[in-house]
């Protein structure tokens, strides 16, 4: 629709939006100058008063091991946790994008852990994977399979924390795959069915191309959140066993919280901020894209 | 369809309800009665007393209050931030509109997360670290609500605003009786999300509160299963766990639909 301006105190406008603008200034633009100057600064323990050091904060990163482990962790969850829940989400909407008796409950069962805190989440998997009862060894011990330390062994903690990421967010996924799969069109798929093709011919070359925006959507979210995964180290392995579980947004907590090292988290934030940049730039896109078709 | 197909979904939805169902059934396990891989659910005869001593323990009541007082605050206050400017982006031309505009959508494209470091020296500066409004006060503007309230009241017709401006209603008048109504099951959407995000919040609560006057509830869990006299107790920490999950699992159960749909409407959490 066209726009004509509305008469009126020529003011007006600016102060139904100032409210917003009020807070998105303090609370993201501020800050966000704030941390990428305070990253230019040695500021710690060890010093009295800041000290400028340039990009002094940066290469000390670069150059510690510990967290280029932090980084490889990230990355290593970022790159397995998406896929696989991605993927999932898509077969199981598959699967239940049909008339079904229990279709409400099965939905039930993959959905609801979307709804529980993480921090909840977590403290049941801290049980799940518990040593000697806990559910996972339990499940193997049927399997006839060795019961594992899961979270204190520092080869399988972050796949414990890996499988209870792709657990909590599937469902999640799965309800914009079904949402997607009533959206397309019924005379494409009945055409293809009379032409003879197969099922799977028929997702890989119909229903798929047709979900490309939102597979494009999804993953955008799920790349996102991962980088933000905090809740569950916290609860759950505290980093550990020796930084085997430490992520990026974890590591900023600990190395402000722990350590006191302002200068250092800082740069650390600048980091994890152009990161996500790149992602929510894409994703809010695709916010703006779903917004006008809708 | 084949009926093995069903079942092998079957057991994948039993498979992903067990953690909560197991937890549910160990919080009602006896404390007298050692956990074992041989009496791993509710045991010989279960018992509500995990749920007391978990209320003994720990102020859940209060964390309650807590959580209820900020997620409901930050809505209440949403709600009248993203209504104004979301009318303004969507009835009014002003210079430095798409500036402005640009600027409050920043927001989405720079995660709170990331910015807990300055936040939490600005939560110190403004001398309200401990408190629920430190709690509450970065989520006042939602550059998502903003953008879905223009989207929706740009679908409103033009002439019922024309006509109420004939009648003589004023700004105010015309938002509340031309725009919100309609609006409303956006509203919905947005007030659903939100409540959801911030129920779930956990690390920004976590660095600015310190005592159980402004913990939120999941603060308040973490604290509670950490505690030493707790250890692995798992009958009393699954005990908490339900405490904090039972009433949102409850009204998600109800309002299933509506949760959803609000999901599918933001995609932001």
């Amino acid at each position: 629709m066209e726009r004509r301006p509305r008469r009126g105190v020529a003011a007006l406008p600016y102060l139904l939006i100032a409210p917003t603008l009020f807070f998105v200034a303090l609370f993201t633009l501020w800050p966000t100058v704030l941390v990428a100057f305070d990253s230019l600064f040695l500021q710690n323990e060890a010093v009295q008063v800041p000290q400028f050091t340039g990009l002094g904060n940066y290469a000390a990163l670069a150059g510690d091991s510990a967290f280029q482990q932090v980084v490889l962790n990230t990355v290593l969850y970022v790159v397995v946790t998406v896929p696989v829940s991605v993927v999932l989400a898509l077969v199981l909407a598959l699967a239940l994008n049909r008339k079904l008796r229990a279709l409400g409950l099965f939905r039930l069962a993959f959905f609801y852990p979307a709804i529980l805190p993480m921090v909840s989440a977590a403290t049941i998997w801290l049980f799940m994977y518990a040593p000697g009862y806990g559910l996972v060894n339990v499940f193997l011990g049927i399997l006839h399979l060795p019961g594992q330390n899961w979270l204190g062994s520092a080869n399988l903690a972050l796949i414990a924390l890996m499988i209870l990421g792709i657990w909590k967010q599937t469902g999640y996924f799965m309800i914009f795959y079904l949402a997607g799969l009533q959206g397309l069109p019924h005379e494409v798929f009945e055409a293809a069915n009379l032409d003879g093709a197969s099922p799977l011919q028929t997702v890989r070359h119909l229903t798929l191309p047709l979900l490309m925006g939102t597979t494009l959507f999804v993953t955008t979210i799920a790349v996102v959140n991962a980088f933000e995964t905090v809740d569950q180290i916290y609860i759950m392995t505290g980093g550990g066993p020796t930084n085997a579980t430490t992520m990026l947004l974890f590591d900023i907590w600990q190395t402000l919280f722990s350590f006191f090292d302002q200068g250092k988290a800082s740069a650390m934030s600048v980091i994890l901020i152009g990161v996500l940049l790149i992602f929510t730039v894409v994703n809010f896109t695709q916010v703006e894209r779903r917004a006008t078709y809708e | 369809m084949d009926a093995a197909w069903v079942l092998v979904l079957a057991v994948v939805a039993l498979g992903w309800a067990v953690p909560l169902l197991w937890a549910i059934a160990v919080s009602v396990h006896s404390p007298d009665e050692p956990i074992s891989a041989a009496n791993l659910w509710w045991g010989s005869h279960p018992t509500l007393a995990n749920y007391t001593q978990a209320f003994q323990i720990a102020p859940f009541a209060q964390y309650y209050v807590n959580t209820i007082v900020i997620v409901f605050g930050i809505l209440a206050v949403q709600l009248v931030t993203i209504s104004l400017a979301g009318y303004a982006f969507a009835r009014y031309r002003f210079r430095g509109e798409n500036l402005l505009f640009f600027v409050i959508l920043l927001q989405l494209m720079v995660p709170s997360s990331a910015l807990i470091v300055p936040n939490y020296s600005t939560i110190r500066q403004l001398h309200l670290f401990d408190t629920l409004v430190a709690v509450m006060l970065p989520y006042f503007g939602s550059a998502f609500g903003v953008f879905l309230m223009r989207q929706t009241f740009k679908t409103v017709p033009r002439d019922l605003d024309d006509a109420a401006r004939v009648d003589g209603a004023n700004w105010f008048q015309t938002l509340r009786h031309v725009y919100i109504p309609p609006a409303r099951p956006a509203m919905i959407a947005f007030a659903l999300s939100s409540i959801s995000f911030h129920w779930n919040d956990f690390l920004w609560p976590l660095v600015v509160t310190n005592s159980a006057a402004s913990r939120p509830l999941t603060v308040g869990l973490a604290v509670f299963t950490q505690l030493g006299e707790i250890g692995a107790q798992w009958p009393l920490v699954t005990a908490g766990t339900v405490i904090v999950v039972g009433p949102l699992l409850l009204l998600f159960l109800v309002f299933q639909r509506q949760f959803i749909d609000s999901f599918l409407h933001s995609g932001l959490k």
